[in-house]
């Protein structure tokens, strides 16, 4: 019973940090329909831009928290501004194999630069976040994940529904020429949606890393994860996102805790199979009914 | 230039008046002639005054040329990409050291079965996303990836897992097929044929409706093409050409283990395509040989560094090197030459072509 409780927990926290990881990639694939291969290296590169600030620099960890969202957030306007804006009016699969390149690029410029090693932050969470429910105590990270989780849903929730960049982005998604004729300024959308993803994905990372140290390998791997869970959340559903990766969490903990810890990673893709041949548009999808 | 007898060596345009002259492989008598004189030395000549090293790296090409050829019918004449290729080459390898190994299968068989088995696969994969518009197949293949992976690790009856399998020496006849100069032969007598094969699948019915696909698939279903089956079947030829290729490694690799066909693997042959060009057959054969140079020069540079204390103490590997090198080269092609090599070859010919008024 304990060791359910404690898989449950722990699925439901890697859910969250799915959940979160895979908003920033719902964000771009709503406003550009770019389906972005490089999520998980942004996420490392936030991830290793915090771990410099904090040990390396050894500035306090609440500063180079905000330093390295911010980091995040202009590394990915510059991302946009560098390489997907000369793309704009190219067919899509050039922009998807762009973010690929891009994804290659980033996973060998952190190995050169860091290595490959495995990497730990300090610990600095304090000792009171962690929650003790009957007999199974929640370590603070997880703690720490749902909270920020929960928050920055709220967040997302009230500036897609109020915020006037929100609606643009939301205009943007749903009929990008229609949104232009009306005067929003489309390329800034594409640029704030990508600065936004990346400040997400950087949060993100940094929670992974905490949770459980900081490995390209492992963080790439997350950035993948992301597919099965938008597909199950269907893909154009921020919401969907959230409920896709808590699903894909505990399933991934369930395997890996009664099955075998090996199928542990393989269990989300043969999932993302199934839901591609039963449901194709997710729970949450648009479905696109087409007729020639 | 009318009449069949008289040879046509440079055109400075086009001149199509009927539409089996669009169809043909070759505008002028010069390109055939260039192609026997190539052919001949490829085979006649290079095998006998190459090095061994020269000649390994060769075949080499050959191979991933093969593979690279299937992934670019699928990605740039059909415009669905794929990112378990790497996973494809790796099955079409393992097929053929069981079949070469439990079933003693001869060699000349293994090559083809391989490849159908391969196909037969990736149709599996390729299933559930065919039946949505977009690039489902992508997401598909991505999870293609890794089941496949996880399989060829886990399935330790049949694969052997992490020790891998030691084939016999490929035979023909009779004929025993050890050495790089006999595996050349066997190599690009493979190729000459898998790319006669691709340039003939372009121009019939098949190839017309995977490029109607590609430029515009509601504009093909209108027009009566089942976009279902036709992307189905671009996807299993180009899981043939990675199986077939994938047997061909393992013969020439002698023992193979799961490590190399990773997602690495899968990008590695998109950089190929996508520098070579996309939609171009002699382009997938120009990515694959810029790529392969690639690797080999990143080899000797990474160890002449090591070897002459140039980083003491900095940990240089080449793998991480690699991915930036594979990255940044797919991300400036797709930026600044989306057509890739074969596009600015293209542009070399005509130049000459039209000298001195290349306007």
């Amino acid at each position: 019973m304990d060791f359910f409780l404690q898989l449950l927990i722990n699925g439901i926290s890697l859910g969250f940090l799915y959940g979160l990881a895979a908003m920033g990639f719902v964000m771009i694939f709503k406003s550009s329909r770019v389906l972005n291969f490089a999520h998980g290296e942004i996420l490392a590169l936030g991830a290793y831009l915090f771990l410099t600030l904090v040990t390396w620099a050894q500035l306090p960890v609440i500063v180079a928290f905000l330093l390295s969202l911010t980091g995040s957030f202009i590394m990915g306007f510059v991302i946009e501004r560098l390489f997907l804006r000369p793309l704009i009016g190219e067919p899509l699969i050039f922009v998807i194999m762009l973010t690929v390149g891009l994804a290659a690029m980033f996973k060998g410029l952190i190995l050169l630069l860091w290595g490959g090693n495995l990497y730990v932050y300090p610990d600095f969470l304090p000792g009171w976040l962690s929650l003790t429910l009957g007999p199974v105590t929640v370590p603070p990270v997880y703690v720490a994940a749902i909270v920020i989780g929960f928050v920055f849903l709220g967040i997302f929730g009230l500036f897609f529904k109020f915020s006037s960049q929100g609606i643009y982005m939301r205009s943007v998604a749903d009929n990008q020429q229609a949104a232009m004729s009306l005067g929003v300024h489309v390329r800034r959308v594409f640029a704030l949606s990508w600065a936004i993803a990346a400040l997400v994905a950087g949060m993100s990372g940094i929670i992974l890393g905490i949770i459980s140290g900081i490995n390209v390998h492992d963080l790439s791997a997350v950035g993948l994860k992301v597919f099965p869970v938008v597909i199950l959340g269907g893909l154009d559903s921020i919401g969907g996102a959230i409920i896709g990766a808590l699903i894909i969490g505990l399933l991934e903990t369930f395997t890996g805790g009664y099955i075998s810890p090996a199928l542990r990673d393989v269990v989300p893709y043969i999932c993302l199979i199934f839901i591609l041949l039963v449901k194709p548009y997710g729970l949450f999808g648009l479905v696109e009914i087409e007729r020639v | 230039m009318k009449g069949p007898a008289s040879l046509k060596f440079r055109l400075c345009g086009n001149f199509f008046e009927r539409y089996e002259q669009e169809l043909s492989i070759f505008e002028t008598d010069f390109g055939r002639l260039c192609l026997v004189l190539g052919l001949t030395v490829l085979f006649g000549i290079v095998p006998f005054v190459t090095e061994a090293y020269f000649l390994y790296i060769l075949v080499i090409i050959a191979i991933t040329s093969i593979a690279a050829l299937g992934l670019n019918i699928l990605v740039g004449f059909t415009g669905q990409l794929s990112l378990g290729h790497g996973a494809f080459f790796g099955v079409g390898a393992y097929t053929a050291a069981v079949l070469s190994t439990e079933l003693q299968c001869p060699f000349i068989i293994a090559l083809p079965a391989a490849g159908l088995v391969t196909a037969l696969v990736g149709i599996g994969f390729g299933l559930p996303s065919g039946r949505l518009k977009g690039l489902y197949l992508t997401i598909a293949t991505l999870a293609g990836q890794f089941i496949i992976e996880y399989v060829l690790v886990s399935w330790e009856s049949v694969t052997k897992g992490t020790r891998g399998i030691v084939l016999p020496f490929p035979e023909i006849f009779g004929i025993s097929l050890d050495g790089d100069r006999a595996y050349f032969y066997v190599s690009y007598i493979s190729l000459v044929v898998m790319t006669y094969i691709a340039v003939n699948i372009m121009r019939t019915r098949y190839g017309r409706a995977f490029v109607a696909i590609r430029d515009n698939d509601r504009a093909a279903e209108g027009m009566g093409i089942p976009i279902f089956g036709y992307k189905l079947l671009s996807f299993a030829v180009s899981s043939f050409y990675a199986g077939f290729a994938g047997a061909l490694w393992a013969y020439y690799m002698v023992s193979i283990t799961t490590e190399p066909f990773t997602l690495m693997l899968s990008v590695e042959y998109l950089a190929m395509i996508i520098i070579g060009g996309l939609g171009s057959i002699p382009g997938a054969i120009f990515g694959a040989t810029f790529i392969t140079m690639l690797n080999e020069i990143l080899r000797i540079v990474t160890q002449m560094l090591m070897n002459t204390g140039f980083l003491e103490g900095v940990e240089l590997t080449m793998a991480p090197l690699r991915e930036f090198a594979f990255g940044l080269t797919i991300v400036l092609f797709i930026i600044f030459e989306p057509r890739g090599l074969a596009e600015l070859w293209r542009i070399l010919k005509s130049n000459v072509r039209l000298w001195p008024f290349s306007y």
